[in-house]
C-alpha cells in the first residue's frame, strides 16, 4: 500500500471500495460509492525540470494540483444520506468547504438567495421577516467552530475491532471545522422583541423534509449564529445555502440548514428528529432527550489505516481533538495499548468548540504497537473508554460515540483500526 | 396483505415483532389509548369540542425547572448586555398573520397548531396503500424505509441493550402529534407536503391503528389526537451530562 503516497496518503479507489464493502454488512441497503463513478485516471504528468519552462497563467477560479484528489466518501446515493470528510488527508484545523461532511434528510434544496426570507414569530413582540440582504446588514460575527453529526463513530462503537480496514474518514468523517460568519441570533431576537417567557424556539429548514428541531432559548442568548458564510464565502448548498442556524458545540442535526423559520414558544415542539431519532437509549429502559452537547473526543489521523509506515524511526503521530463544552486542555497519547500515556503538543490555535490539532513525535522500534489518543476538556471530562461508555449507555445506544479509538501498527508498518 | 386485521394476518416472518401490534396482549396492561389522567379511553370520532387542550405532562423533558429557568434568565441578561451598545436596527419587515400562517405548520405535543378536519382509520388505510406501502411495507413493518408499526411485548423499552425490536411509532415515539406534524411536512417522499389535513389525520389514524393504538372504526381530529397517550411517553429523560469527570 506504499503506493498510496502517490496521492498524498489518501486511500486509493480500490481501497476505499474495499473499506466500503467492509462496512456494508453493518449498514442496511444498497451501497453505492461516488468513487465508483470516477473512472481510474492515469497519474498526472509533470515536466522533468519545471524551472526550464514558463508556468501557467492566472485563472479566475483556482483548483487543486492534479496530483491531489481528495474526495468525500459517499456510502448511499439517496436523498437522506451523508458524505464524510477525508480526515486523514487534512492538516491544521480548517476543513476545505468542498470536503466538509454532509448530512441531510431529503437532499439539497436549490434556493434563490434573492427570494430568501427568514420568518421569526411566536412569542415575540414584532413578528418579522428578514431577507438575506437584511441579515448581511447586521453587525457580523465570525467563529472557527467544529460541527459533528451525533451519529459519528457509531459503526466503530458497535462493531469493535471487527472492521480493521476503516480509515478515519470512514469511521469518524462526519465532523469538520469551518469559519462560520453570520448574525448573532441574540441580536435578531432582540430586534423582534423575544418575550422573556420564551424557553424554546423551533428552527425549520427549507428542504423537502422541512427539517425541524426545538432549541433551548438559552443557546440563542449564549452563542447561536444565523450563518450565511463558511470559510470566507457564501455557504455551500450542502451546508445550508443561503442561511443556516449554527449552534457551536452541539450535535449537527440541531444546526438546521436552509433556515426559513424560527417560532418561539414556552415548550419544545417534540419533532420527529428530537423524539424518534436523535435520542439516546439508556440502561434502565429510558432514553435521553435533547442531548445536544458533544463531549470531548480525539482521533489519531496519522498513522491510520490504510497507511503503511515505511520503516522504524521517527514518525509524528497526528490527530484532532474537540469538545462541545469549551476548550480542549490536554491530549495524551499511548503507544503501548494504554499502559502508559504521554502528553501530545496542542498546536495553535487552540479554540473553544473547535477542532484542535495535536502532535507527538514517536520513535518507532519496528515492533507491533497499539496507538491511542485521549482528550481532556476544561470541565475535567476525560474521553472515556468504550467499556465506560458501554456501562453508561448500553451496547446499542444510538448517538454520541466519543470512546477512545485505537490503531494497531503491525511490524511490517501496516496500520489497522483496532477498536 | 388482505383487509383482515386479525392476528392470523401476521406472517411468520413478522413473527414475535408484529405479534404485539396485531394482537396486543391484555396482560400487558398497556393503556393503548388513554386520557391524560391515565384512564383507558377509546378514542372515537367527534369528541366534545369543548374539551380543553390537554396539559403537558409534568415529566416532559424540556419543561424547565427552577434552576433551568434561572440559568435561562441569566443567559438572557448576559446576552442582551453583550449587544447593549448596538442600536435597534429596524431591518426587516413586519410579518402579517397571513404571512405567518403560510409557513406556520408546526404542531405542539399539546396539539397546538392542529388544523380543522378529521380522518378515519378506514380512509387512512386506503391512502396508505396508495402513498406509503412501497417504502414502509403493507402493515408498517418497513421495507425500503423504516418500520412504522410494532410494539415490544409488555411495552418494554429495551433499546439500549436489545436490537431485536425496531424503533417504531408504537414502540418509541412519545407523542402522537409528532406523527401528524411529520407526515404533513415531509411525506410522501415523492410529493412532500402535498397531503391536505384530512388525509394527514387519516394516515395518522391508520398508523396508530397498525400499532394497536386505535380501533378500526376510529377517527382522529384536533381534539382527539393530542389525547392519545403513547406507550413510550414516559421513557424519555432530560440530558444529565454536564461535563466534569463522570461518564454518563
Amino acid at each position: 500500500m506504499a503506493k498510496n503516497r502517490e496521492n498524498g496518503g489518501l486511500p486509493s479507489r480500490r481501497e476505499l471500495l474495499a473499506g466500503v464493502v467492509g462496512t456494508a454488512a453493518v449498514g442496511a441497503g444498497a451501497v453505492a460509492s461516488a468513487q465508483q463513478a470516477d473512472a481510474p485516471k492515469p497519474r498526472p504528468r509533470a515536466p522533468e525540470d519545471p524551472t526550464k519552462m514558463q508556468g501557467l497563467v492566472p485563472r479566475p477560479l483556482g483548483e487543486r494540483s492534479a496530483f491531489e484528489t481528495p474526495r468525500r466518501l459517499v456510502r448511499v446515493l439517496e436523498p437522506s444520506s451523508s458524505s464524510r470528510t477525508p480526515l486523514q488527508y487534512l492538516q491544521g484545523i480548517v476543513t476545505p468547504a468542498d470536503l466538509h461532511f454532509e448530512r441531510h434528510h431529503a437532499g439539497i434544496p436549490n434556493i434563490d438567495p434573492e427570494r430568501y426570507e427568514l420568518l421569526i414569530h411566536g412569542m415575540v413582540e414584532r413578528p418579522q421577516t428578514f431577507t438575506l440582504a437584511d441579515l448581511k446588514r447586521f453587525p457580523a460575527e465570525s467563529k472557527l467552530r467544529f460541527l459533528e453529526c451525533s451519529g459519528n463513530g457509531g459503526t466503530a462503537f458497535q462493531n469493535q475491532g471487527r472492521f480493521p480496514n476503516m480509515s478515519p474518514q470512514e469511521m469518524d468523517g462526519l465532523t469538520s471545522t469551518s469559519e462560520w460568519t453570520g448574525v448573532p441570533l441574540k441580536l435578531l431576537f432582540r430586534e423582534v422583541g423575544a418575550r422573556p417567557e420564551a424557553t424554546w424556539f423551533l428552527a425549520e429548514g427549507m428542504d423537502a423534509a422541512v427539517m425541524t428541531r426545538s432549541v433551548p432559548m438559552k443557546k440563542a442568548w449564549d452563542d447561536a449564529i444565523v450563518a450565511y458564510a463558511q470559510n470566507g464565502e457564501p455557504l455551500r448548498p450542502e451546508q445550508g445555502y443561503p442561511v443556516r442556524l449554527f449552534l457551536p458545540g452541539w450535535e449537527g442535526n440541531a444546526s438546521v440548514k436552509w433556515l426559513r423559520r424560527l417560532d418561539l414558544s414556552d415548550r419544545p415542539f417534540m419533532t420527529r428528529e428530537e423524539t424518534s431519532k436523535y435520542t439516546d437509549p439508556l440502561p434502565g429502559e429510558k432514553a435521553r432527550m435533547f442531548s445536544f452537547g458533544m463531549d470531548a473526543k480525539s482521533l489519531i489521523t496519522f498513522p491510520t489505516f490504510p497507511e503503511r509506515l515505511g520503516g522504524p524511526g521517527w514518525w509524528e503521530i497526528r490527530g484532532i481533538a474537540w469538545t462541545g463544552r469549551g476548550l480542549i486542555t490536554r491530549v495524551e497519547i499511548s503507544t503501548d495499548g494504554g499502559d502508559t500515556w504521554e502528553d501530545a503538543e496542542l498546536q495553535d490555535p487552540v479554540l473553544p468548540k473547535c477542532h484542535v490539532r495535536f502532535r507527538k513525535l514517536w520513535n518507532w522500534d519496528g515492533r507491533g504497537a497499539t496507538l491511542l489518543s485521549r482528550a481532556t476538556d476544561e470541565t475535567g471530562y476525560v474521553q472515556p473508554t468504550r467499556d465506560a461508555l458501554l456501562a453508561a449507555r448500553g451496547s446499542y445506544t444510538r448517538y454520541h460515540y466519543n470512546q477512545i479509538r485505537s490503531w494497531r501498527v503491525e511490524s511490517d508498518g501496516q496500520v489497522f483500526f483496532a477498536g | 396483505m388482505g383487509k383482515s386485521f386479525l392476528p392470523a394476518s401476521c406472517t411468520a416472518a413478522a413473527a414475535l415483532w408484529l405479534l404485539s401490534a396485531c394482537a396486543p396482549e391484555p396482560s400487558t396492561g398497556s393503556a393503548v389509548v388513554a386520557a391524560e389522567d391515565g384512564a383507558a379511553t377509546p378514542v372515537r370520532s367527534q369528541p366534545a369540542p369543548s374539551l380543553p387542550r390537554p396539559e403537558l405532562h409534568p415529566g416532559m423533558p424540556g419543561l424547565l425547572n427552577g434552576a433551568e429557568l434561572e440559568a435561562l434568565h441569566e443567559a438572557r441578561e448576559r446576552g442582551l448586555r453583550d449587544i447593549e451598545g448596538l442600536p435597534d436596527f429596524g431591518f426587516g419587515e413586519a410579518a402579517s398573520p397571513e404571512r405567518i400562517a403560510a409557513w406556520d405548520i408546526d404542531i405542539g405535543p399539546d396539539g397546538e397548531g392542529l388544523p380543522p378536519g378529521s380522518g378515519s382509520v378506514e380512509r387512512g388505510e386506503t391512502l396508505y396503500r396508495l402513498q406509503c406501502v412501497q417504502c414502509h411495507g403493507a402493515r408498517g413493518e418497513g421495507s425500503q424505509f423504516e418500520a412504522l408499526a410494532g410494539r415490544v411485548p409488555g411495552d418494554r423499552f429495551p433499546f439500549s441493550e436489545d436490537r431485536r425490536y425496531p424503533i417504531t411509532v408504537g414502540s418509541y415515539w412519545p407523542y402522537a402529534t409528532t406523527l401528524f406534524d411529520y407526515i404533513r411536512r415531509a411525506m410522501p417522499q415523492a410529493a412532500p407536503g402535498s397531503l391536505p389535513p384530512d388525509d394527514v389525520y387519516a394516515l395518522t389514524a391508520f398508523i396508530l391503528q397498525l400499532n394497536g393504538l386505535l380501533e378500526s372504526g376510529d377517527s382522529l381530529d384536533a381534539e382527539s389526537l393530542p389525547r392519545i397517550r403513547m406507550p413510550a411517553r414516559d421513557r424519555f429523560v432530560r440530558d444529565d451530562r454536564r461535563g466534569g469527570p463522570e461518564v454518563r
